[in-house]
């Protein structure tokens, strides 16, 4: 066991991607995830063969990733929303020549230059592919600063798994919020060996490409479902969430992140009311936890969205219950953190 | 009988997919010349831009991996210094370096990263189907210069290796051509030094080939090859414009 330390969101990051053997970092200051990149130029230097980068944009630095990633060295970079959306033709490149890496996004509120407050508005980017073609993140969704901690170590070890990216979409309160972590040991677990694609010179052996496009569209069809079927596993073994107070619930409340912190406020004040409020939190966004979110549509019939955005995640959401339930959503945007009361007044208004 | 001329063990056996008396073949010989004297095949990883030269990663018998347009530079970084006892090399076009990765390799330059540039300037786009390049000359017709390169609104051609060599973290740059045999003499010594300075880990190295694209030129190989002597050299002069002393 190790030992409880306070640190903010940004910074634990940083120090849980070192501890599993993160030793290249690539970045360009953005807030609110600056702290992140300080923390890897602050760090790095001191480890030998490390290197920290601040490169001369967003698509300088997830390009670094790729070259990085190809000798299969373990690999980051991190930004919020706007510099995400600079990366995107550089993970699109990285889902197509299966190269793992986590990417780092800590949201603030959109669209456009936005605000520099916490946004969740970049769920359809971080979920849905984000750049051109069709491919998908590994996407983990922490609520507290020990989850980003454990949920960026896990990311490492999920890309290696499935030799694909893997994103922490956090958000700017995340972030910048301190609370006690603890780096816990890790349990070994036989992640897949490189060997057999990495970039290291072809002493030995035959010479290795990475070839992220083919231009027989037959071809590049089966590079296609080659990396669909990575999804399908994803779905079916890897799916992660949270359920709170379930049974007998009379509505259940499906919020990520930030938001679902707000939620188990809500949850308690609730109570107190004499309302009986549960939650789903997804921690993974991609795969999607539709399953426990299908079968509490079964017995619950009133469910409540919510989200940093004016409505993302409530489709997937609505995919899952598939009309077994009726489904409402609460958004604020634009960096606006919805308050528990707000939620809790939507919530008395839905059950009347 | 004794074998006097052979393919480059760092050549695979696979055809060029490049037009006749396009000048990329050449190039690409003499790069895989040089990673056979040094013996460094084996520990050499090449980068391929997006353009004609996309299929390089097919030429070159070691390991190669593919960048997204301009981004070659920064693929090399990211993969120099998670493997420093590597040999890193780039090989760009003028589109890919000097339009949309310009930013790529002038940052690139500035960090000194000890890497090797091939950097083909053949003033125009090949593999799109002849557009102006940032390269392109004066006056010059392009698919998107019918009227001729006016400088009024497109700007004059960018010099790549007079404005490289003015960055501290350089080490090697020159400007070569491959129109004729004294040429190619040269221009094999200079990527030779350029791969030197990077053995020797002095920072980075450029090359700079002048070179033709007879296809969008609408020329034959012969009047390319002239058309280049006679339009490029002067507004690109060849010659070394930056050296350490250890590889002069």
């Amino acid at each position: 066991m190790g030992e409880k330390i306070l640190m903010k969101g940004n910074e634990a990051i940083g120090e849980a991607a070192i501890r599993v053997g993160c030793h290249f970092y690539f970045g360009y200051p953005i807030t609110p995830q600056s702290e992140l990149a300080a923390y890897m130029s602050k760090k790095l230097p001191k480890i030998k063969n490390a290197a920290f980068i601040q490169a001369e944009s967003e698509i300088i630095a997830i390009n670094m990733v790729y070259g990085a990633a190809s000798t299969g060295a373990r690999t980051m970079t991190s930004s919020s929303s706007t510099g995400i959306s600079l990366k995107q033709e550089g993970i699109s490149f990285i889902a197509c020549a299966e190269l793992p890496c986590v990417i780092v996004n800590m949201q603030r509120g959109g669209p456009g230059l936005g605000s520099i407050q916490p946004g969740q508005a970049d769920y359809f980017q971080a979920t849905k592919g984000g750049g051109h073609g069709d491919y998908h993140l590994i996407v983990l969704a922490p609520s507290s600063v020990q989850e980003l901690v454990d949920l960026t170590m896990d990311a490492f070890d999920l890309a290696d798994k499935y030799t694909n990216p893997a994103m922490i979409l956090g958000d700017g309160l995340i972030g910048q919020m301190m609370e006690s972590v603890e780096f816990k040991e890790r349990k070994k677990i036989d992640l897949p060996d490189k060997k057999g694609w990495i970039l290291t010179g072809c002493k030995g052996r035959k010479k290795y490409c990475i070839v992220p496009f083919n231009m027989d569209p037959y071809e590049m069809e089966k590079v296609n479902f080659k990396i669909q079927e990575k999804y399908n596993k994803l779905k079916e073994r890897e799916v992660r969430y949270e359920a709170v107070n379930l049974d007998n619930a009379d509505l259940i409340i499906v919020a990520y992140g930030t938001v679902a912190r707000i939620a188990k406020t809500v949850i308690q004040n609730a109570k107190s009311e004499g309302i009986n409020i549960g939650l789903i939190r997804p921690i993974t966004l991609f795969p999607f936890p539709e399953s426990i979110i299908a079968e509490a549509s079964k017995k619950v019939n009133k469910f409540l969205v919510v989200e940093m955005s004016l409505g993302q995640m409530v489709e997937d959401v609505k995919l899952a219950v598939n009309g077994k339930a009726e489904i409402n959503f609460y958004g604020r945007v634009g960096g606006v953190v919805p308050t528990q009361s707000e939620i809790l007044n939507e919530i008395k208004k839905y059950l009347k | 009988m004794k074998k006097v001329f052979g393919r480059p063990k760092s050549l695979t056996k696979d055809p060029f997919t490049y037009c006749p008396g396009c000048h990329h073949g050449i190039a690409h010989r003499l790069v895989a010349e040089v990673l056979d004297e040094f013996g460094i095949r084996e520990k050499t990883i090449g980068i391929s831009p997006v353009g004609c030269a996309v299929f390089t990663y097919a030429f070159f018998d070691c390991d190669m991996i593919c960048a997204a347009h301009g981004r070659a530079p920064s693929v090399a970084t990211g993969m120099k210094r998670s493997k420093p006892d590597s040999i890193v090399f780039t090989y760009q076009g003028d589109g890919d370096l000097a339009a949309i990765g310009m930013g790529e390799i002038v940052h690139t330059a500035n960090r000194g990263e000890s890497i090797t540039v091939i950097f083909i300037n053949n003033a125009i786009y090949g593999m799109t189907g002849g557009q102006m390049a940032p390269t392109t000359l004066v006056g010059q017709v392009t698919q998107t210069s019918p009227y001729g390169r006016d400088p009024k609104t497109m700007g004059y051609p960018i010099k790549v290796a007079e404005m490289l060599s003015t960055l501290k973290g350089v080490a090697y740059i020159s400007r070569v051509a491959l129109s004729k045999p004294a040429y190619v003499l040269k221009a094999k010594k200079a990527i030779r030094k350029a791969f030197q300075s990077q053995i020797e880990g002095k920072g980075f190295s450029l090359v700079e080939i002048l070179s033709t694209c007879p296809t969008n030129w609408g020329l034959s190989p012969i009047e390319a090859s002239k058309w280049l002597e006679e339009n490029m050299i002067p507004y690109y002069p060849l010659g070394e414009f930056k050296t350490p002393e250890e590889v002069s």
